[in-house]
């Protein structure tokens, strides 16, 4: 029977989102070729991780290993290497995070598999896949297909395939030998470090003023800052803020940088990336300024006003000035 | 210690009005400004950053048509020693890839301790050039780095990982890093340093300079293929809000109080 497998992400004894993710994709995946689905667990002492994914899969297949208690690509390629040969699935799933992001393309060219990476869109058809991917930061998709045959491998972007609940199956856990020896690597995990902790803590804020690339100089940065104030909030932003050094990371909403929940989000001069979209999208209200009609923050946005920020904000300012006192 | 930075030139999207071609195939280039992809000006700067630390030099490879020189001679301003420009109809429709094993061939002719990619295009994003041609090389790779330090014959490098969390690495050299953004400050090039640099030879190679057949790169050389570019779907959408800025100002400030956005 043809197989998919999928590759489970796990960091710190917590299994992560995208794997959820990624089991629920390729189990319709899996239904739609009359394929099994397995999931590949590697780890050490992740017994607990194994039994939590049992219900997900027709298999879940563990490696444990002392020397696959972090994360190395190294190690992960040769251990996937050996299990993709014996195992021969059809399909071989990734998310395109952190993770699979440092294994996937060095895994396909040894594998010889064709790979499409950061998919937002999986469909069957026949005996490959039809894709969606997306250009240009979000502003137009793209439809992809394979030029070669099977096997395949795909990378799946966060948060772009929904976890659908369906009847859990029976599950079993395999035990498979590791293949890893006591060889020197060339490449070591040393430690994690920690994000910095900031003055403010965005993640608590009932209100989040939140700036982008539009706002352009570091010295414009004080317009959306004294708004964040007169509001009784504070001040947030997305990565071209602080990749330029005009704010500090901890201030950062997305994926490599913090997940918000405020009541109110007011997005300013932000596109709207997936990665920011991301770590946002649970706001209660989003309101957008932006002066791209097609920025894709409008495509969330429960409020949006196409306008000049250097223009509007001043504006804003003025009536939250007036209207409070009032 | 002697790096290679692999860079791409690409159209500046972030701020403009993207229209779909008659093609379908890509978007209306005309009109829109190009230069050196975000991610790859960061790698640009650290190479030359670790240069000026350690000695040795520093060499930009590009694939692409004459109009990449502009985005070679930025990295040449920048402090770069040598650009290789990487040119052949062969290349054309290249994957990831295609373009990781033409990027691959051209390293190997050049000697180097460390190849230094952006993480991923601003264009096509696929985040799989640097990687690849890394295992294509034979040599270990680093993605999503954010911090590093050379010691000896080995690197530090930090990892961003997400929701803040970094992981530090060890790798042996020679070694592939994929650098990310806000790395470092890129320097800013004048016209007058682009000028200084303007008749500098770039080297270019083709795929009978490099140890491929015709059929190994480009469409053939391919594993995924575009078949046609449209607009995303557009969600619920946002309510747009309308008028003169008085008056959008006056209903946003109502949003505000009903959802609690005042303190």
């Amino acid at each position: 029977m043809k197989k998919i497998i999928a590759l489970a992400e796990h960091r710190r004894g917590e299994l992560r989102d995208i794997t959820w993710e990624i089991l629920s994709k390729g189990r319709q995946l899996a239904e739609g070729m009359g394929a099994e689905i397995e999931v590949a667990l590697l780890g050490k002492g992740v017994g607990n991780l194994a039994e939590a994914l049992k219900p997900k899969a027709h298999r879940v297949l563990l490696i444990e290993d002392d020397r696959l208690e972090a994360f190395n690509s190294e190690t992960y390629q040769k251990v996937l290497t050996q299990l993709i040969i014996e195992r021969k699935p059809f399909l071989t799933l990734i998310g395109h995070t952190a993770t699979g992001m440092d294994i996937a393309p060095a895994l396909a060219v040894q594998l010889k598999m064709p790979l499409a990476t950061d998919c937002i869109g999986i469909d069957v058809t026949g005996e490959t896949f039809a894709l969606t991917r997306q250009l240009y930061g979000g502003k137009v998709n793209a439809a992809v297909s394979f030029l070669k045959n099977g096997p395949y491998m795909i990378t799946l972007r966060t948060g772009a395939f929904p976890v659908v609940e369906k009847e859990p199956f029976p599950g079993e856990i395999v035990s498979v030998a590791s293949p890893l020896t006591d060889e020197g690597l060339a490449k070591r995990f040393l430690q994690y470090v920690e994000a910095a902790v900031g003055e403010v803590d965005i993640t608590q804020a009932d209100v989040l003023v939140s700036v982008g690339r539009g706002i352009k100089e570091a010295e414009n940065i004080p317009l959306v800052k004294e708004l964040a104030d007169m509001l009784g909030g504070a001040l947030s932003c997305s990565r071209p803020v602080v990749d330029k050094k005009w704010l500090p990371k901890d201030r950062q909403v997305g994926t490599s940088g913090k997940t918000v929940k405020p009541k109110v989000y007011i997005a300013i001069g932000i596109s709207g990336a997936f990665q920011h979209i991301a770590g946002m999208k649970g706001a209660g209200t989003v309101i957008a300024i932006n002066k791209d009609p097609k920025a894709p923050i409008f495509g969330i946005a429960q409020y949006g006003i196409v306008a000049d920020l250097f223009k509007f904000i001043p504006v804003l300012k003025e009536r939250v000035k007036g209207l409070k006192k009032s | 210690m002697n790096i290679i930075v692999c860079i791409k030139r690409v159209p500046e999207t972030a701020d403009a009005d993207v229209i779909i071609d008659k093609s379908g195939k890509d978007i209306e280039k005309s009109g829109l400004v190009f230069d050196l992809n975000e991610w790859d000006t960061y790698a640009i700067e650290e190479a030359i950053l670790l240069k000026e630390k350690t000695g040795g030099t520093v060499t930009v490879i590009s694939m692409g048509g004459e109009e990449s020189n502009e985005s070679l001679r930025k990295c040449l301003a920048m402090g770069a020693d040598d650009a290789v420009r990487l040119t052949d109809p062969a290349f054309g429709g290249s994957d990831g890839f295609a373009t990781a094993k033409v990027l691959a061939e051209a390293i190997r002719k050049i000697p180097y301790d460390l190849v230094f990619t952006g993480v991923q295009a601003e264009d096509d994003g696929y985040g799989q050039v640097g990687v690849a041609l890394a295992e294509i090389l034979g040599i270990p790779h680093v993605s999503l780095v954010n911090s590093l330090e050379v010691q000896d014959k080995k690197v530090q490098a930090h990892r961003e990982l997400e929701g803040g969390l970094e992981e530090v690495v060890e790798v042996d050299l020679p070694a592939a890093l994929t650098i990310q953004t806000g790395i470092n400050q890129p320097r800013y090039v004048s016209i007058m340093g682009i000028r200084k640099v303007a008749k500098k030879e770039i080297k270019t190679f083709g795929v009978s300079d490099l140890n491929l057949k015709a059929e190994e790169v480009g469409l053939s050389g391919s594993h995924t293929q575009l078949e046609k570019i449209f607009s995303p779907p557009v969600g619920e959408g946002a309510q747009m809000l309308e008028g003169k800025p008085e008056e959008i100002a006056k209903k946003v400030f109502d949003i505000l109080k009903d959802k609690g956005g005042l303190a």
